[in-house]
């Protein structure tokens, strides 16, 4: 089994910069990404995911701390100013059976 | 005044959303009755397409797709000037009162439907040239016509939206297959329509209840524009069929499409292209106030319209 300590950002936004965002990932340089339907409330108030425009989604990337903070530096230079942006960083372990080359 | 049952639907969604009832349709349902509907509204316009000469239509495309561009330049210094919007919200809220909404239209067809009125059955084309054009200005309003506005991206969320695919998509292969081949297909798209079109305006009902809390926060103003607006709107729209030599109802129709304002496909298109505006700000308009108005007093005034257009044009 192969462990290794990595970093977890995670972004919570709406889900009309969904293809935006891919874009940027690809051009980052980003290995993978997870994107899940989300719904909630912060400071722009409850996004209930009635209507398209109040939907969210939660975008997961598991990179190293260098990328990580240049993904969080471009979206909160590029997008928190006019959309609802959630951005944080974690420390995470994935685990796999063996070690590969694979990222994501 | 008697109400249709769809309507009664969407009062009932209204209700239900105002009391805060535990009530929603599962998105994928909502989904699914919205493609129905857009398919089925393309699907009818082309069938009638495939028996008229394109060519004897293209004066009445232009002169529609003109009323496209002024609508929002009519509605952009009433918002900027008396309204005292910000430039950047002003095209926002224009762009959505400039385009159209497929759920009015569907109203507005069965009204005509249920009082046996005839109409000119190849509207759907006139309903998706008028989802562009508003966009298309509400953009050039704020950005101009700068190099740095990545119209690449713009003009394929404009152009590629759902409405317009499935709109556009059913209008094509409703032209293709004419009458006899979509008929094997009919028991899906036609025959349930107006139940279908009921649960979609139930969910509406509960959509706009949602809405209407957020109204408070806009003031007298964006309620005054969201009930006047339209009704002159429908004035232009209904001035323009006669002048095309539609029937009484085509030009009930083409008011209709007038005073409709969009909330889905300017929402979605107008998030990406002027993010800076306040989306809950036109979307207040379109769907808490605009709509529920067209649907329950609109498209009967808008009738009385072309009615009256028709006794003074002859």
């Amino acid at each position: 089994m192969f462990i290794r300590s990595t970093k977890l950002i995670t972004i919570i936004t709406e889900s009309a910069l969904e293809h935006t965002l891919i874009d940027d990932f690809d051009r980052l340089g980003a290995g993978g990404y997870t994107i899940t339907n989300a719904r909630g409330k912060g400071h722009t108030g409850v996004r209930d995911g009635r209507w398209p425009t109040d939907s969210n989604i939660r975008v997961e990337v598991i990179c190293d701390t260098e990328l990580a903070d240049t993904i969080a530096e471009h979206i909160i230079k590029s997008y928190y100013r006019d959309y609802a942006v959630m951005v944080y960083i974690g420390d995470v372990t994935v685990v796999k059976p063996e070690k590969s080359g694979k990222g994501g | 005044m008697s109400l249709d049952p769809v309507v009664l639907f969407f009062i009932l969604g209204l209700c239900a959303g105002l009391v805060r009832a535990e009530m929603r349709l599962p998105s994928a349902i909502y989904e699914f009755l919205s493609i129905i509907l857009l398919l089925a509204i393309g699907l009818k316009g082309g069938i009638e397409l495939s028996k008229q000469s394109i060519g004897d239509l293209l004066p009445d495309t232009m002169a529609v797709v003109a009323m496209g561009f002024v609508l929002p330049l009519l509605a952009f210094p009433l918002l900027r000037y008396i309204g005292k919007f910000d430039k950047v919200d002003a095209a926002s809220v224009a762009a959505h009162y400039g385009s159209v909404s497929v759920g009015t239209y569907a109203v507005a067809v069965t009204y005509l439907t249920a009082q046996q009125i005839y109409f000119e059955e190849y509207m759907p084309l006139f309903l998706v040239l008028l989802e562009v054009p508003a966009i298309l200005v509400g953009i050039v309003l704020v950005r101009g016509i700068s190099k740095n506005t990545r119209w690449g991206k713009l003009l394929h969320e404009v152009f590629l939206g759902k409405s317009v695919v499935l709109l556009l998509g059913g209008l094509l292969i409703g032209w293709v297959a004419g009458p006899e081949g979509i008929e094997s297909i009919a028991g899906l798209f036609f025959d349930p329509f107006k139940g279908v079109l009921a649960l979609f305006l139930l969910e509406m009902g509960l959509i706009a209840a949602s809405q209407v809390s957020c109204l408070r926060r806009y003031g007298l103003f964006l309620l005054g524009f969201g009930v006047v607006f339209p009704v002159f709107s429908a004035l232009i729209g209904g001035g323009l069929g006669v002048m095309l030599g539609l029937s009484i109802g085509g030009t009930m129709l083409l008011a209709t499409l007038a005073a409709s304002a969009s909330y889905i496909a300017v929402p979605a298109a107008m998030r990406i292209a002027l993010p800076e505006a306040n989306p809950t700000l036109s979307l207040t308009a379109a769907l808490g106030i605009t709509f529920p108005f067209n649907i329950i007093f609109g498209i009967p005034l808008y009738h009385k319209f072309a009615e009256y257009f028709h006794t003074l044009g002859g």
